[in-house]
């Protein structure tokens, strides 16, 4: 790109970039929608004028520099523009989790001292609306679907989209000079974006990340992947999310790609088949659930096909990584491999939409090894990447060719790495946010004077240059007799498994490692049709013997595999129970990026945990749950308990990195 | 929440009997719906609330009595002209084309708007493209108004219970009908497939600003959501009134909660 060479030091800010875009690729695909059953196509110039409109309305509701514009509501195009327009004014974005309740919201929104909230729907509206008396400062609420809305006519504080930005439109008709002038003054140091970190204890911080950190965080990543304006992906992941921020705007504009909108939040799989994206991201889970459903489909199938199917999964297995790192492979086995990607890898590529992928990234979550060597081996690029929101995504970045399961790769350009004495990881580049909103003891928790950011993670760097990370670093305990802890590396073990789907482990201070165990209730319940086992329900088929067989056989395999491990083989599960209902976000239980919330579960279910250290067979239990409208009800049950087989540590292997 | 006002009474039923030969399905019952509003019909088993809707439709033709809709008396009519005339219904047992998806289900619906030619249908040429873009655009804006997105392409036969019902709604609401008639659209339903009808129900009714007559089993829906409750027993009526009026009705109560002989 030769525009870039003398722009580089003007398009500091992504409204300049968008104006660039207009003008360089003003007629290639910047945003599309499936609207009414239809892929509905927005070109950069096409964008940056709803944009523009957008901007405008904003100023004649009298928003400006430096106020905090909310957005609310799942992936749409116009929350996306919403962003860019309110950067356009000088304002500051600030995504918020739309399916947090009204109390969590309200939080996000006082906390910010948010003027403006931009909203998807009636639902968000009158969410906003319950909200309102307790936030001050909210004046304004500007919702996209008109559906249902006919009777809010009487709130002279709530907008329609198109209307304010028809009145944009109309201001640019009059006096273009001050939206061109906003737009100017915006400059790299401002901040950029507010993303509140759910975090897994106490109340949500406000991160604020600057133009220089996202602009400067796509520009690398784009030039490091190869990324280029014919990319397309798919915006699916939370919009409050720094990874969907990055993906869907940062490096959008940096390069200039497509981003595809979903038509609605269930038909996510077939909008991924039908727009094939040529880079895709998500979360392990995601992977593995695409996985536990492909694994089910083929055992559904018929004994040849199965046949087949299983023949060139091994093949691909054996030599399909290395094909794919550019590795010499023997011409015999290329052959193979050419066969398998016509019968069997092409297609399972297409059913799953990733026909297209260049480029896959996962991250969030440690991802199962036989998980990522099964995507790689049919030929689709998947890497791993570390970071967390205030790093603007990039820390460590695994590099082409020097792919592996259990490191998260090398150090992002420009990003220093160091491990501090007790194990935590510590990072430091101009990537690093800027400080958190109102909350300077945080801001001095957690990043120091000269820049370095505890991440809380703990890990070390290997013998190459690769960040390999073990659990957090709060997380890490000691069992009683001195033994290191570490839960979550143990039960992202225990969730390889395609019939677990989440757990809980214990062990800091206590004389052994104990866990809650949650079915993966799909899995399982193919397990069991299989079977011929009748269940009624999640919490009946938890509490099956048959299943606590299938799950202690998991348990056991791990204990095996930890027994192996030099520094965690105390951590074996000595004792499990299956919980009776799945945990979830609405009771508390994970935060709304599904991650565990240790403590409150600890608390919450404690007669649990303790009869897992007694030797009770069974423990009964007495929970409140809160249903998906805000109900809420009691469930009863009696859980058995099991004993697990733990395994003499086996020192003369060698350490399983 | 404020819904479309009341307008001029679009149906009257006046003094309505039909038997079935030594059978009398309905007699003598009389009531009005208005336009723009939820008028329910409740009662038990074999009250002869489908036998109205029935009547309604012009399925059925009543012995005694006539039927007024938009001031002109109903004659005995087909299904698909009663359609044309903008009154559509759904069925108490799912009457879909099993077969088809959700998309072509919708869209058979508006097969009363549809001017067919042989000869361009069959070249798919100018004006049937362009009308088949039409009634598409129809469709799916139907079928974004009653969240079914991903199930568009599904066969029906496939789906469970609740989303037919919900398509079925659909395939009515695809002739925009002045008059919709629901025949027990949340029976068999659980609690939350039932709240997601009503949404749509009522949604139907101010969105479009449809007219609705329906037929419930389930009395707590029925009060919460209906203007005008008509309830039926052993062919004869009860009561007529809003939900408040016959909820407290000394008839009602009797026939609901049995009354003791003496």
């Amino acid at each position: 790109m030769a525009a870039e060479a003398n722009s580089n030091t003007s398009l500091d800010t992504f409204p300049k970039y968008l104006i660039e875009n207009a003008r360089v690729r003003g007629d290639r695909p910047a945003m599309r929608e499936k609207d009414l059953g239809i892929w509905q196509v927005w070109t950069w110039s096409e964008m940056a004028e709803e944009i523009l409109n957008l901007a405008a309305g904003l100023i004649e509701l009298g928003v400006k520099r430096g106020d905090k514009v909310a957005i609310v509501g799942d992936n749409r195009p116009r929350l996306y523009w919403t962003m860019v327009a309110a950067q356009a004014v000088g304002a500051v974005p600030v995504p918020t989790y739309q399916d947090s309740v009204a109390d969590e919201m309200q939080y996000v929104l006082e906390h910010a001292e948010v003027k403006v909230a931009i909203v998807e729907d009636q639902e968000q509206v009158d969410k906003m609306l319950e909200v309102k008396d307790r936030c001050p400062n909210l004046e304004t609420i500007i919702y996209d679907e008109g559906r249902g809305m006919r009777d809010y006519g009487d709130y002279d504080f709530i907008h329609n989209f198109v209307d304010v930005q028809a009145k944009g439109q109309a201001h640019r008709n009059q006096n273009s000079g001050d939206l061109k002038q906003a737009i100017a003054d915006g400059h790299g140091e401002e901040i950029a974006i507010m993303l509140y970190t759910s975090g897994t204890t106490g109340r949500p911080k406000g991160v604020m990340l600057s133009q220089n950190n996202l602009v400067k965080a796509g520009k690398e990543s784009v030039k490091l992947e190869g990324l280029d304006d014919t990319e397309d992906t798919l915006a699916y992941l939370p919009m409050a999310w720094v990874g969907d921020h990055i993906f869907s705007i940062a490096q959008a504009y940096t390069a200039g790609y497509c981003v595809n909108i979903p038509e609605a939040p269930d038909t996510i799989l077939t909008d991924l088949r039908e727009i094939g994206p040529t880079y895709y991201f998500a979360p392990p889970r995601i992977f593995e659930n695409l996985l536990t459903t492909i694994t089910i489909r083929m055992e559904d199938a018929s004994s040849i096909k199965r046949g087949i199917f299983q023949y060139f999964m091994d093949h691909a297995k054996r030599v399909g990584v290395d094909i794919l790192d550019g590795k010499p492979v023997g011409m015999m086995d290329k052959l193979k491999y050419m066969l398998g990607d016509f019968m069997i890898y092409g297609p399972l590529k297409n059913s799953l939409g990733m026909s297209r992928v260049k480029l896959g990234y996962t991250a969030g979550e440690a991802i199962g090894p036989e998980i990522f060597a099964f995507y790689r081996s049919i030929g689709i690029n998947l890497k791993q990447l570390y970071g967390q929101t205030e790093s603007s995504v990039f820390i460590t970045i695994q590099p082409n060719g020097e792919i592996r399961s259990d490191t998260v790769g090398r150090p992002f350009t420009d990003v220093e790495i160091n491990v501090a004495d007790n194990g935590e990881i510590m990072y430091r580049g101009p990537y690093t946010f800027v400080a958190y909103y109102k909350n300077e003891e945080a801001t001095k928790e957690t990043k120091t004077d000269d820049g370095w950011v505890h991440t809380g993670d703990a890990g070390f760097l290997d013998d190459e240059g690769h960040l390999r990370i073990i659990d957090r670093a709060k997380d890490v305990g000691k069992l009683n007799d001195g033994a290191m802890f570490a839960p979550k590396y143990v039960e992202n073990k225990l969730k390889f498994f395609p019939i677990v789907k989440e757990v809980v482990t214990f062990g800091d201070q206590k004389d052994n490692a104990t866990a809650f165990v949650n079915i993966d209730l799909e899995a399982v319940g193919s397990w069991a049709e299989r079977n011929d086992l009748a269940y009624s329900g999640y919490a009946d088929l938890a509490g099956r013997k048959e299943v606590y067989d299938l799950i202690q056989d998991c348990v056991e395999k791990v204990n095996e595999d930890l027994s192996t491990d030099s520094h965690l083989s105390s951590s074996q599960i000595k004792r499990f129970l299956i919980l009776h209902k799945e945990l979830d976000a609405d009771d508390g239980e994970l935060t709304r990026t599904r991650k565990v919330r240790r403590k409150f579960i600890a608390e919450r279910y404690d007669q649990l945990i303790d009869a897992l250290y007694s030797d009770k067979p069974e423990v009964h239990v007495d929970a409140e749950v809160t249903f998906e409208d805000g109900r809420k009800g009691r469930i009863t049950a009696d859980l058995p308990i099991r004993d697990a087989k733990c395994f003499d540590v086996q020192p003369h292997l060698k350490k399983a990195s | 929440m404020a819904r479309p006002e009341a307008g001029d009474v679009i149906l009257k039923v006046e003094n309505i009997s039909l038997s079935f030969g030594g059978v009398k399905a309905l007699s003598d019952i009389s009531f009005e719906a208005r336009e723009h509003q939820l008028t329910a019909i409740i009662g038990p088993n074999g009250a002869g609330k489908s036998s109205m809707l029935n009547c309604i439709q012009g399925f059925y033709h009543p012995q005694e009595g006539t039927i007024t809709y938009r001031g002109i008396v109903r004659k005995p009519e087909k299904s698909h002209e009663a359609a044309r005339n903008g009154i559509a219904r759904t069925f108490q047992n799912i009457a879909l084309f099993k077969g088809m998806s959700t998309l072509d289900n919708i869209m058979t619906g508006r097969n009363t708007k549809m001017k067919s030619n042989v000869f361009l249908d069959a070249l798919y040429l100018g004006p049937s493209l362009k009308q088949e873009l039409e009634h598409r655009e129809k469709a799916e804006q139907i079928i974004e108004f009653l969240e079914i997105n991903s199930i568009r392409k599904t066969p029906v036969g496939r789906l469970p219970y609740g989303l037919q019902k919900r398509v079925e709604l659909g395939r009515a609401l695809a002739a925009e009908p002045d008059v919709l008639l629901l025949d027990e659209p949340m029976a068999g339903m659980n609690i939350e497939e039932k709240e997601d009808m009503c949404r749509f129900v009522l949604d139907v009714n101010e969105e479009f600003g449809t007219t609705i007559v329906l037929i419930e089993h389930d009395m707590g829906v029925v009060m919460d959501i209906s203007d005008h409750v008509v309830v039926l027993d052993y062919g004869k009526k009860l009561a007529d009134g809003a939900p408040d009026e016959v909820r407290n009705n000394q008839d009602v109560i009797d026939a609901y909660l049995g009354v003791a002989h003496d």
